[in-house]
Order: C-alpha cells, then sequence, then structure tokens
C-alpha cells in the first residue's frame, strides 16, 4: 500500500518536473530586464529624456490651462447665478448696454499674454527635441513599416556609408542610457516605410512621428530605467492598425550586448529529427519567398525578417506571445490570431505545422 | 456705453447687383479650385523620377495663347458694342471670341496629341505628366465651358432675346471669359516659364 | 406703411391666395405632397428638408458610434470584425461631418438669413433647390457603397479609409475595390451642393437685405454666416481638388500620391488639411451665430460688443485658412515649420476666446431666463470652454507629439463638435421650432433631453482625454487587457446610454409637439429680430410688407419707442 502510494507520488513528482520543464522550453527565456513590463504606457510617467521634456512642457501647460479654466467657469457661474431673473421679477429690462472698450482690450490682452508665453515654451522644447544632438556612441537603429508589423535594422556608420549588422522585427532592444552624461547613450531611430503611413509611439519614452512611403523621419530615445515599453502604431493603417503593437526593451549595457552577441550568431543546425523535418518543410514550402533567415537561402523581404525569432517576447506584431501553443496556431492559420494579415493560411496539415515550429524553436 | 449716435435709413438703398456678387463668388472658388493645381505643379517641379521632362518637351504656347488673350479684347469690343446697340458690330465681336476661344482649344488639343504620340508624355508617366494634364486640362475645360456660355448668348442675341435687362448678364459671361484668361497668365508662368528650367 | 414698419398689425387678415392646384393635386392628395416637397424653391421648406435629412443621417450614424462604442467595451472583444469596425469609423466621421454637420448650418441659414434680413427669398431660389438635392444624393450615394463598392472582385465594401482618407492607403493597391471611390465622388458632389449654397447666401446677404440694414445692422447670426459661407467657397475646393487628383490616381494611374513615382503622401494630408480645418470653423461658426442670438434675448441684453463679435469672428476666419498643419505636427516637418503652426494655432485662440467673454459680458447685468434654449447655450459655453482649452494643449507642439492620433484628440474634437455644435443646434431648435411650426417644444420633455443627455455626454467623453494621456491611440478596433485602458472605454460606453435616451427624448418631443405643443404666437421668447416680427409659420412670402429697419434691433424699437437701439449704436 505505501510502496503503491510512493510510486504514485514519485509519479506526480516526476510528472510535475517534466511539465515545469516542458513549460521552460514553451516560450523564449527572457532577460532579467525585459521581464519588468511598463504596459501602462502613461505619458505622465516619462522615464526617457525627450519623454520628459514634453512631460514638463506639458505640465506647464495643463496648469495655464486650468487656472483659465476656473476662472471662466467661476466667471460663468457667478453671472448665471447672480443675475438669474427673480421670481418677483417687476418686468422691467435691465440696462442695456452695448460694450465696453476697455473691458473688451482687457480680455484681449491678456489672452494674447497667455499666448506669448505658452509660444514661447513650445518653441523651445521644439528645438530641444529636435535638434538635439546625438554623441558618437549613440545606438543607431532604423525602422521600417509595414502593414502591420516593424521592420528593425541595426546599423553603424562606416566611412559614411551605414552597414547593418542586426536585422529583426517588431521588437527593439536598446541600452539603458543615464541622466550622468558621462555614462549616456541614446537610441537615435531612423523612420520609413514600406507602404502607407504608420506612426512610432512609445508613450513612455518619447513623441510619436510619423513613418511615410518615400520619407525618412527620424526621433531619439534617451531611457533611464530598464525595462519592456509598450507602444502602438498610431496612424490608422488598414486593417490590423489595432494590432501593429511595438515593444523597446531596454535593457543592462551587459544584456544588451549579450542579445546582439546572440543575434549576430550564426544558427545551430536542427538537431531532433522533428526538427530537421520541420526545416526541410520550411524551405520545401514557399516561406523562403516572404521570410529571410540570415546565413540560409530563406531570402525574403516582404515578410518580417525570422532570424532568432525565438527569441522574440510576442508574435505577430504583438497580436499573441511567442509560445509554441501561439506559433502553432499562427503557423497553420495567421488569420485566426490576425484576420487581414498578409500572411495567407498555408494549408498546413497539423503535423507539417509542429515539425516547422520545432524548426522555428531551433532559431535562437 | 457707445457713444450716442443717430442713425437713419438712408434715403437711397442702394445694394450690389446680385449677378455681380454671384459671378465673383464663382471666381474666387474657382481660383481656389486653381490654385490647389498651381501648387502641385510647383511642388513637383524637379521630382521627377523619369523622363520627359518639362524643358525638353514643353515649347512656349504663343499662338493658342495669343487667340486666347485677343479673345478677351474681342469680346470687350462686343459689349461696347452692344451698348451702343450696334447689333452687327456686337455678334462680329462675340463670333469672333467664340472662334478665339475655339481655336486655343484646337492649339492645346493639338499640343497633347503631340506630347501624348509623339514625346511619351502621359498623365500616367510621371509626376510632370500627372500635374501637367490635371492643370491645363483643368483651364481647358474652363474655357469650353466658357464657349458654351458665349454660344448661349449668341444664340439668344440671334433669337432677339437680349434687352438691356440683360446687358448685365452677357457681361457677366464675359467677367467669366476674362477670368479664364487670368488663369490662363498663372499657367502660362507656372507650366511655360517657371516649369522649364532645367533643374526640373 | 408705418415708419419703422414691420409687418402689418393683428386687425388686418393678411390676403389669402387663391391655391394654384391642377387636376389631381387636389390640397392633402400624395401628388402635392411630392410636388410640395419635390419642386420646392421655397427656402424655409429647403431649410427644414435640409435639418430633416442631416438629422436622420445623425441617428444612422450615432448607431454606428453606439456599435464602436460596444466593441470597445472590453477588450479583445469580438463584437464587431476589424473590417466593420473600421467602415463604421470611416463612415461614421465622414457622415456626421457631411451629412449632418453641413446640412443641419446650411438648413439653419436657408430658412432664418432672408427672413432675418427682411426678405422674400434666397437670390437663387433654384440654385439653393439644386444644393439641397445634390447634398441628399450625396448622402445616399455614400451609404449605398455598403450595396455597390464590392465590385467584381467581391473586394471592399463602405470605406474604411478613415474621414481624412491619407494617401497611400486609398491607393488602389491598398484599397481594392470601389469603396473609396464612394467616399471620394460622394464627398466632391456633397462639396458642389455646399459651395452653391454658400454662393447663394452670400448674394443674398449682400444683395437683398432690407431699406436701412447696413452690413453693420444686420443680426450677428447674418454677420456670421457670410463667414461661414465666405470659408466654404475658399475652403471646399482644396478637398474637391485633392479629390480630383486621388481619382486621377486611382483610375488613370497618375502619380499625384503615388510615392513609388516620386509623388507625396504629405501633399494630401497638406491639401487635405487646407480644407481640412477651415471645416471645423465652418461647422463652428453656425453654432456661434445661434448662441449670438440666443444669448442675449434670454439675458434681456443685446450682444455685449458686436462690433467685435464681428471682428473676431472675421479674424478668426483668415487666421484659419493659416493653421492646418497643426494636424501634422508628427509627419516630420522641420522645427521651423511646427513652430509657425503651432504659434498661428495659439493666435486663434484669442479671438475664440474673446468670443466667450462677451457672450458672458451679454449675460452680466442682465436679467436671465434659464428656459430650454438658455439651459442648451449655457451648457455649451462651459463645454466649448473645456473644448478651446484641451485645442491649447494639441498646440503645444512637444505636447502634441504625445496626444495627436490618441483618445485625447477624439475627446477635444467631441466637445467641440457634441458639447458646443450640437448644443448649440438644439439651442436653436428650441428657439426656432415655434417660429417654424407654429408652436412650443415641450418644456418636460425637453428638460428630460437636456439632463439625460448632458450627463451622458460628458460620461461618455470625459474619460477620453484620460485613456488619450495613458497611449490609447485612435481608429483600434481592439486592445489588449492590462494597458490601462478598460476602466475609461467602459465609462465612455455607458455614457452612450443616457445620451441615446436623450436623443429619444428630443424626438419624441419634436413629434409630439407637432400635434399638441402649446400654440406660440408670432412672438413667443420676447425677442428683437426680424423673424420674430411675421407670423409662426411665416407665410410663404416671409412678410406681408418688407420691412425697414434703423438698427440692430428693430423689434425693441418698436416695443421701446421711448429707448429705441439707433439712438445708441
Amino acid at each position: 500500500m505505501h510502496c503503491l502510494m510512493a510510486l504514485v507520488l514519485a509519479f506526480l513528482i516526476v510528472g510535475a518536473n517534466l511539465a515545469a520543464a516542458a513549460e521552460v522550453s514553451d516560450a523564449p527565456a527572457l532577460s532579467e530586464s525585459e521581464k519588468v513590463q511598463h504596459r501602462v504606457a502613461d505619458m505622465f510617467q516619462p522615464l526617457s529624456k525627450p519623454a520628459e521634456m514634453i512631460h514638463d512642457v506639458s505640465l506647464v501647460v495643463l496648469f495655464v490651462c486650468a487656472v483659465i479654466f476656473v476662472i471662466v467657469t467661476g466667471m460663468l457661474a457667478y453671472v448665471v447665478i447672480k443675475f438669474r431673473k427673480p421670481g418677483d421679477d417687476d418686468g422691467q429690462e435691465p440696462p442695456q448696454i452695448y460694450g465696453s472698450r476697455n473691458i473688451e482690450l482687457a480680455w484681449t490682452v491678456i489672452p494674447i499674454l497667455i499666448t506669448i508665453v505658452l509660444a514661447f515654451v513650445t518653441t523651445r522644447t521644439i528645438g530641444e527635441i529636435q535638434n538635439a544632438e546625438m554623441p558618437e556612441n549613440a545606438l543607431k537603429i532604423r525602422v521600417v513599416g509595414h502593414q502591420w508589423w516593424w521592420e528593425v535594422h541595426y546599423y553603424e556608420e562606416v566611412d559614411g556609408q551605414p552597414v547593418t549588422y542586426i536585422v529583426t522585427a517588431n521588437e527593439i532592444h536598446v541600452p539603458v542610457s543615464s541622466k550622468d552624461p558621462d555614462k549616456r547613450r541614446p537610441t537615435h531611430i531612423l523612420l520609413q516605410s514600406a507602404d502607407v503611413v504608420h506612426s512610432f509611439w512609445v508613450p513612455q519614452l518619447a513623441g510619436k512621428i510619423d513613418l511615410v512611403p518615400n520619407r525618412t523621419n527620424d526621433l531619439w530615445i534617451d531611457p533611464y530605467v530598464t525595462g519592456t515599453f509598450f507602444g502602438n502604431c498610431a496612424e490608422y493603417c488598414g486593417t490590423q492598425h489595432a494590432n501593429m503593437l511595438l515593444r523597446v526593451i531596454v535593457q543592462t549595457p551587459e544584456e544588451f550586448e549579450e542579445w546582439k552577441q546572440e543575434q549576430m550568431a550564426p544558427n545551430l543546425p536542427p538537431q531532433t529529427a522533428q526538427e530537421i523535418r520541420g526545416h526541410q518543410l520550411y524551405f520545401d514550402y514557399s516561406c523562403v519567398n516572404c521570410h529571410k533567415i540570415e546565413g540560409s537561402p530563406s531570402k525574403g523581404i516582404f515578410g518580417p525578417d525570422l532570424n532568432k525569432v525565438w527569441t522574440r517576447q510576442t508574435l505577430g506584431a504583438g497580436v499573441a506571445p511567442m509560445d509554441e501553443k501561439h506559433l502553432k496556431i499562427w503557423v497553420k492559420d495567421p488569420q485566426v490570431l490576425k484576420v487581414g494579415c498578409l500572411m495567407p493560411d498555408m494549408q498546413l496539415l497539423d503535423n507539417e505545422v509542429d515539425d516547422i515550429v520545432a524548426y522555428l524553436k531551433t532559431l535562437k | 456705453m457707445s457713444s450716442a449716435e443717430l442713425t437713419s435709413a438712408p434715403a437711397e438703398w442702394k445694394l450690389p447687383s446680385q449677378r455681380k456678387v454671384g459671378m465673383i463668388c464663382l471666381i474666387t472658388t474657382e481660383s481656389a479650385l486653381f490654385s490647389i493645381f498651381v501648387v502641385a505643379y510647383l511642388f513637383y517641379l524637379g521630382k521627377n523620377l523619369n523622363g520627359p521632362y518639362p524643358h525638353e518637351v514643353l515649347h512656349f504656347p504663343w499662338w493658342g495663347s495669343a487667340a486666347l488673350f485677343g479673345s478677351s479684347a474681342t469680346v470687350m469690343f462686343a459689349e461696347k458694342a452692344m451698348h451702343l446697340r450696334k447689333w452687327g458690330h456686337f455678334f462680329f465681336w462675340w463670333a469672333f471670341t467664340m472662334a478665339l476661344g475655339a481655336y486655343f482649344i484646337y492649339f492645346t488639343a493639338a499640343e497633347w496629341v503631340h506630347l501624348i504620340y509623339h514625346e511619351d508624355l502621359t498623365v500616367q508617366t510621371n509626376v510632370f505628366g500627372s500635374t501637367f494634364y490635371a492643370l491645363v486640362g483643368l483651364h481647358a475645360s474652363h474655357v469650353i465651358i466658357g464657349l458654351v456660355l458665349l454660344g448661349i448668348v449668341f444664340i439668344a442675341g440671334l433669337r432677339g432675346k437680349i434687352h438691356p435687362d440683360h446687358f448685365e448678364h452677357v457681361e457677366m459671361v464675359s467677367w467669366y471669359w476674362h477670368f479664364v484668361d487670368a488663369i490662363w497668365v498663372v499657367v502660362l508662368l507656372v507650366v511655360y516659364i517657371i516649369g522649364v528650367q532645367t533643374w526640373s | 406703411m408705418s415708419a419703422h414698419g414691420t409687418t402689418t398689425t393683428a386687425d388686418q387678415e393678411p390676403y389669402e391666395f387663391p391655391p394654384l392646384e391642377r387636376p389631381g393635386e387636389e390640397k392633402g392628395s400624395l401628388t402635392a405632397v411630392i410636388q410640395n416637397l419635390v419642386f420646392t424653391v421655397d427656402h424655409k421648406k429647403l431649410g427644414l428638408m435640409y435639418i430633416g435629412s442631416g438629422l436622420l443621417f445623425f441617428v444612422v450614424a450615432g448607431i454606428m458610434a453606439t456599435l464602436i462604442r460596444w466593441q470597445l467595451f472590453f477588450p479583445q472583444h469580438t463584437f464587431l470584425e476589424p473590417d466593420v469596425f473600421n467602415r463604421f469609423f470611416t463612415m461614421h466621421g465622414t457622415a456626421m461631418v457631411f451629412l449632418v454637420g453641413m446640412p443641419i448650418l446650411f438648413g439653419f441659414a436657408n430658412y432664418l438669413v432672408p427672413i432675418m434680413i427682411g426678405t422674400r427669398d434666397m437670390a437663387f431660389p433654384r440654385l439653393n433647390a439644386f444644393g439641397f438635392w445634390v447634398f441628399l444624393f450625396s448622402g445616399l450615394f455614400l451609404f449605398f457603397s455598403y450595396l455597390g463598392a464590392p465590385g467584381l472582385y467581391d473586394a471592399g465594401s463602405a470605406p474604411d479609409v478613415g474621414w481624412f482618407a491619407y494617401s497611400p492607403l486609398t491607393a488602389k493597391p491598398f484599397s481594392r475595390g470601389h469603396s473609396t471611390d464612394y467616399w471620394t465622388l460622394s464627398i466632391l458632389l456633397n462639396g458642389i451642393g455646399s459651395i452653391s449654397t454658400a454662393v447663394n447666401i452670400l448674394v443674398t446677404i449682400f444683395c437683398l437685405r432690407c431699406k436701412g440694414m447696413t452690413l453693420g445692422k444686420m443680426p450677428l447670426f447674418v454677420w456670421m454666416f457670410i463667414v461661414v459661407a465666405f470659408l466654404v467657397i475658399i475652403a471646399m475646393p482644396p478637398l474637391s481638388a485633392a479629390q480630383i487628383m486621388l481619382t486621377l490616381d486611382r483610375y488613370l494611374d497618375a502619380k499625384f500620391f503615388d510615392t513609388q513615382a516620386g509623388g507625396s503622401a504629405v501633399l494630401w494630408q497638406h491639401f487635405f488639411w487646407i480644407f481640412g480645418h477651415p471645416e471645423v470653423y465652418i461647422l463652428i461658426i453656425p453654432g456661434f451665430a445661434i448662441a449670438s442670438e440666443i444669448i442675449p434675448v434670454f439675458s434681456r441684453k443685446p450682444i455685449f460688443g458686436y462690433p467685435i463679435m464681428v471682428a473676431a469672428t472675421v479674424s478668426i476666419a483668415f487666421i484659419s485658412l493659416g493653421v492646418w498643419a497643426h494636424h501634422m505636427f508628427t509627419v516630420g516637418m522641420t522645427s521651423l515649420g511646427n513652430t509657425f503652426f503651432a504659434l498661428s494655432t495659439m493666435i486663434i485662440a484669442v479671438p475664440t476666446g474673446i468670443k466667450i467673454f462677451n457672450w458672458i459680458g451679454t449675460m452680466y447685468g442682465g436679467k436671465i431666463r434659464l428656459e430650454l434654449p438658455m439651459l442648451f447655450c449655457i451648457a455649451f459655453l462651459f463645454q466649448f470652454l473645456i473644448a478651446g482649452l484641451t485645442g491649447v494643449m494639441l498646440a503645444v507642439v512637444p505636447f502634441d507629439w504625445q496626444l495627436s492620433d490618441s483618445y485625447f484628440v477624439v475627446a477635444h474634437f467631441h466637445y467641440v463638435l457634441i458639447g458646443a455644435l450640437l448644443y448649440t443646434f438644439f439651442a436653436g431648435f428650441y428657439y426656432w421650432y415655434p417660429k417654424a411650426f407654429g408652436r412650443m417644444l415641450d418644456v418636460k420633455l425637453g428638460h428630460w433631453h437636456f439632463w439625460l443627455f448632458t450627463i451622458g455626454f460628458h460620461v461618455t467623453f470625459f474619460p477620453q482625454h484620460i485613456s488619450g494621456f495613458l497611449g490609447m491611440p485612435r481608429r483600434i478596433f481592439t486592445y489588449e487587457a492590462d494597458r490601462g485602458w478598460e476602466i475609461w472605454n467602459q465609462i465612455s460606453t455607458i455614457g452612450v446610454i443616457f445620451q441615446v435616451a436623450g436623443v429619444l427624448f428630443f424626438v419624441y418631443n419634436l413629434i409630439y409637439s407637432y400635434f399638441k405643443g402649446k400654440e406660440a404666437g408670432d412672438d413667443p421668447w420676447d425677442a428683437w429680430t426680424l423673424e420674430w416680427a411675421t407670423t409662426s409659420p411665416p407665410p410663404e412670402y416671409n412678410f406681408d410688407e418688407i420691412p425697414e429697419v434703423r438698427s440692430r434691433r428693430p423689434l425693441w424699437d418698436k416695443k421701446h419707442p421711448e429707448d429705441p437701439d439707433w439712438k445708441f449704436e
């Protein structure tokens, strides 16, 4: 009897551990910093220099507007209450006043003065943000908007020419910067579009700038705090505009270097039989026409780059978490998770899906 | 308190003519329409990714412009004749105006045939093609509308229907015609003078 | 003929013209009714038809908004498919601006301007009818897209490109089928109708005023419509031009907005907003016009600072032609460009603010009658103040870099368009319904309407400022949980219930009062402008005799011969 119970218990313990192990390999491992998720992108909790500059100006403006609101509402309430027609009204008309030059002058001049103050504050901050000088060590990224995902290139200037060293999609990893000018390392982001107008908005890091086809815009961020920052595309760009989500992952300089090395490392060849089958299926089917995997014949650029895809937090530009279950649903029929997206149902059989997903999980 | 001021209804109550104000409004709104096409034209100068380029294919439209500007003069002569009740002269100058306008349309059409078939410039060739045909075409369509209006007046005149009450109607048609001419001045400047510089 | 004469006095029956009937058109027969509506050129009937059609489209667009709000009640809600949602917000916005706001304001102008200036009809009655029918056709055409747009490949339905239809989303590759063309062509037609009516208004006001009514003696309502009509004829053509260019792109493969061929997506935005910004002033200035008539009457004083009110409105119109790129602060203009437009936008706040002060100044020292038209105007003042202040916030470019294209902007413009404009429309309905139909709107029902709607309006739109601050972008059919947005969306949706209830009371009031309302008489409010000098409803020819005026308030002069306005103006 005791033996039976011990056996059952052992079984349960082993089972639980196996399950836990399966759980761990079910989704990519996250670095420590990125586990802190700043999901509520409150612009009044800025965690980066440009967002802070905006925040400071916003407080000034809010204060001025609040004062105006209180005064004018007070005036309105006062006249409504004080000059109501009394119940015992004698029917006489009140004095017919047509205007007053002095009063009208006063309430023209005061708004003009307020406008001048606001204009000054606005102009100064515009300049501070738009014309900021980037230091030599700034990280350089180029983002290209697509319907409905973000293409991300990391590049360096070599003899004045940009040379890309990492291509990824939908997630941007950056090293944390610092308020200490010696340790400062902002990130400069070029913004372009491959199709329609999009907009890059991560409120706690910076204001938004649009991605316009046939035009290159730019913005910069200077985050003080690590973590995963949430953002959205902020210019209506078609069916799945709502699911063109953005994550900026601010890491410690060490974690960032690790991530860089990981992204640039060559892919290990598939090991298990299932992975090998999956690899074969991937290259047999037309996946290679749209997707790119570094160091392989898969060179399609229509869809997101799949290099190191199993290191990302989400799939489908944020529409689902990156884990085995969702990746299988996506590969089987992306229209289930993101109807209208430009990846079609590839009409795969279930076992083919499992194999391909097993292969994709090796891309880390 | 405003200063006390005695006012009284004026003895003579004269308001502007409805037709004149209406035509001024029409001219204003049409000018706003044309100005956007002009802005687009100017904006896209120098932004073609491929030829043909304006300075390669455009030639200053001497004869067409002469005809159109001449027609503004002839329509004025016609009006003057009308006020003097010299109907023979009126019909002559009015018809001459229409002929000059029609010649302008012919001239533009010939230019377009040349550009499309011999220079390979169509509305889809490049931004120059799009903006050129849109602007010149918008103007030409207004010339055609003007010709129709001129024609209506002419036929009305032939049927003996133009009485002194209608002189203002005729004047408004001539105002429209002058407006179309004024737009042509702008088009000449933008398309055939500024736009043919070699950098475009 | 009386010296400061207006209409005949009550002891003379107006002469009844024999009805012009042909066989089959007996009064009340269907033929007669159709002839009456379809062939009418009477500015009063056309005005009511404009308003009636506008209210019908209001209900349809309102239903769309209700469905949108229900979809947004839960995160990841699947009540509406993304495409359906995207069409709803496009149609809601397009319809509200072009098929509700524009016709209702033209309806007010059509009905009231000729009477207020003491004439018999608009300058071009047939053009007036043309304007109306073109508008109605354009509205039906837009909605026909639900049926007609799929085309050969079953692509497309109603337009889903947003009411401002940015390029290149509207280009053929990104907008398949004909849905975008329905948007383009219906609005193009709508613009032609608007321009016709605006020209009509201008000519009427300049050329048909009654004797003695110089430009300085017109009611402010009329002045404001001069400004509105002027803005229409200047600002609508840029939209028409851009739409012609878009249609050339879509059908003849032109390159106006084709970014692959060197075209510019931003150029569309410039052209659209060169129209779009003056358009919002076209929408709101009629609201100012209505408030400027009602507030003085219900405060029992003349408008405070008539000349400044005129000057402020005219300057708003001119400045509004130079602020358009404040809708484009995120598009990547240079700091110089951004600064210029920030400054011009802030400058426009000055004359706008002045007007609020002038209205309050009108109320100061008066005897305020808190009846329904005035209640709506007081709410208008409060809500317009909030709208204006959020507008100033948006003018501060760095702040706008956060708030642009977020729910904060949605909150701002709904405070303007509902909180200010719709409230003045309601005020105008309660004020002039007695004139148009001879009966007062029921007061009790009116209070239910006012309070329910006001509660609902604030509950719906105030929280949207907050979701904007928390990073919620516009035009998203759903959102993730835990972004901090659910609670604000839920509160916002609950407010819709109250707004719908309020509108239901209003619609019921309109119908009930038509049959059972208290008789109004010529001048139920003891007001001072010429529309109150004729019967309710006015005869087809408006006045028995064309009046002659000596001041801005001819009826005040008549009622107070010892203290006439013309001694002081």
